[in-house]
């Protein structure tokens, strides 16, 4: 048990470093920017362009934050509140190395095996946009080209395709009614699309929590 | 000295930090690993989770590149690099960097030439619009997980059954959104049904990989179940979308 807080109590020390570290240099960039080129921001069109964007932003943060956590893992968490894509990458790694290996979220072999997936995955992604950058001249016509733009247009369809069925064969009893509540509201709220489906992963996750609950209670799972 | 959005200093100074970016990932991989084998998991079980996650991992990130490439028409190479290979995504980029330069009265994707004030701006907007969870994560991630231990440690079933909701939950919302565009299929447009169609192949994939590994058990087949549907269910995409799109 002790060995276990120990490395627990590392990470969540090591990833405070690595993640304020990483936080300051993100903010140094701007800076140093300026201050090479002796320039400094259009400060109307920054305090604007943050009012048009970050209240949103902000606010699915701190909901994402509350919400991916306990499913990521804490290595996990603070390399993908880091590397980025999230729900449509991060997640769905680690949820597959969960399922692969067979063990539970909140294990320490879940925390391991999570982060290994995670930190994988956002490797190879780094790697591969680097080669893309690097590339980008020859890459740019056949990257862009038409017959293959339906097939990255649909990532998250076959994405949560493949992870669905898994998930809800296992957990249908838990699934029906988060599952019938997120296609009415697609269906039928026009404001609900590709933009907008990352606030509505926590709405389900706190549905679903509820609805286990109950069930949970009435002694139906 | 004269700026230039693909200047060779602003591709020096991302990738510095990408290099950092990556030092982290590494770093935790290597932490992990030691970890696993220490806490009695096989290299083999390790290795094949690395490899999985490595294939998987493929066509996302292809798609993060076109992203780049889509984003460097205004904003050249070096931004979009550093916004997508830490913490972004193309539609918030996309957002942010549109709201930034129509805050300075440019129109997104019309874009010819930055001067060194606007990238500066555009990249600040960019930056602390969504900046909050690097920060956060630090604050409140180990209190957050202690709540679930303490959770498992009071009602072990509920705290799997709280665990498998959390996915679940999150899963729902995606497949929500696959069927978000069906009501045009009743107006005449079949494109809304692409998404569905793809969703279904990949689904049937999924359960095909489950079943030859039942019947002929082959186990290499479960553990990249997830990557061949993925890009097979993509594929099928370019077909269904000649046909409906």
């Amino acid at each position: 048990m002790k060995t276990q807080m120990s490395y627990m109590d590392s990470v969540h020390r090591d990833g405070t470093i690595w993640n304020l570290s990483m936080a300051v240099l993100l903010l140094l960039f701007p800076v140093l920017v300026g201050l090479i080129y002796g320039a400094g921001p259009d400060w109307h069109g920054f305090l604007m362009g943050l009012l048009a964007t970050a209240p949103m932003y902000w606010a699915v943060g701190l909901i994402e934050t509350f919400t991916y956590i306990p499913m990521l893992g804490a290595g996990g968490s603070y390399l993908s509140f880091v590397t980025g894509n999230i729900s449509n990458l991060k997640l769905p790694v680690a949820i597959n190395a969960l399922e692969q290996a067979d063990v539970k979220a909140s294990s320490e072999e879940g925390e391991v095996v999570s982060t290994i997936a995670i930190a994988i995955s956002s490797i190879v992604t780094t790697l591969i946009i680097i080669i893309g950058v690097i590339l980008i001249k020859p890459l740019t016509p056949l990257l862009n080209a038409p017959v293959l733009a339906p097939a990255f247009a649909q990532i998250l369809p076959a994405l949560f395709g493949a992870l669905g069925v898994v998930f809800i064969s296992k957990n249908w009893k838990i699934s029906i009614a988060p599952v019938i509540l997120m296609l009415v509201l697609f269906i039928f709220v026009p404001a609900l699309n590709a933009g907008t489906v990352g606030i509505m992963v926590p709405v389900g996750v706190v549905f679903t929590v509820a609805v286990s609950r109950i069930l949970y209670k009435k002694g139906l799972l | 000295m004269e700026f230039n959005v693909n200047s060779p200093i602003l591709f020096l100074m991302v990738g510095i930090i990408v290099a950092a970016v990556l030092g982290q990932s590494v770093y935790f991989l290597i932490k992990a690993w030691r970890r696993g084998i220490e806490i009695g998991i096989k290299k083999e079980k390790l290795k094949k989770i690395a490899s999985t996650a490595a294939v998987f991992t493929i066509a996302p990130a292809i798609a993060i590149v076109i992203s780049v490439i889509t984003l460097s028409k205004d904003l050249g190479l070096p931004l979009p690099w550093l916004r997508l290979s830490v913490v972004g995504s193309l539609s918030y980029e996309t957002i942010a960097a549109s709201n930034a330069e129509s805050a300075m009265g440019l129109t997104f994707g019309q874009v010819s030439s930055l001067t060194a004030s606007q990238y500066i701006t555009v990249a600040a907007v960019m930056t602390v619009s969504i900046f909050l969870g690097i920060w956060l994560v630090p604050l409140v991630c180990k209190k957050l997980l202690s709540g679930m231990i303490t959770m498992e440690g009071r009602d072990k079933k509920w705290a799997e059954i709280f665990s498998n909701s959390m996915f679940i939950g999150m899963i729902s919302a995606f497949l929500g959104y696959v069927f978000c565009d069906l009501l045009g299929v009743f107006t005449g447009n079949s494109a809304g049904l692409i998404p569905v169609l793809v969703m279904f192949v990949s689904a049937v994939l999924m359960l095909l990989c489950g079943a030859l590994r039942a019947k002929f058990g082959w186990r290499w087949i479960s553990d990249y179940a997830l990557p061949i549907s993925l890009i097979l269910g993509m594929a099928s995409a370019i077909p269904i979308t000649s046909l409906l799109g």
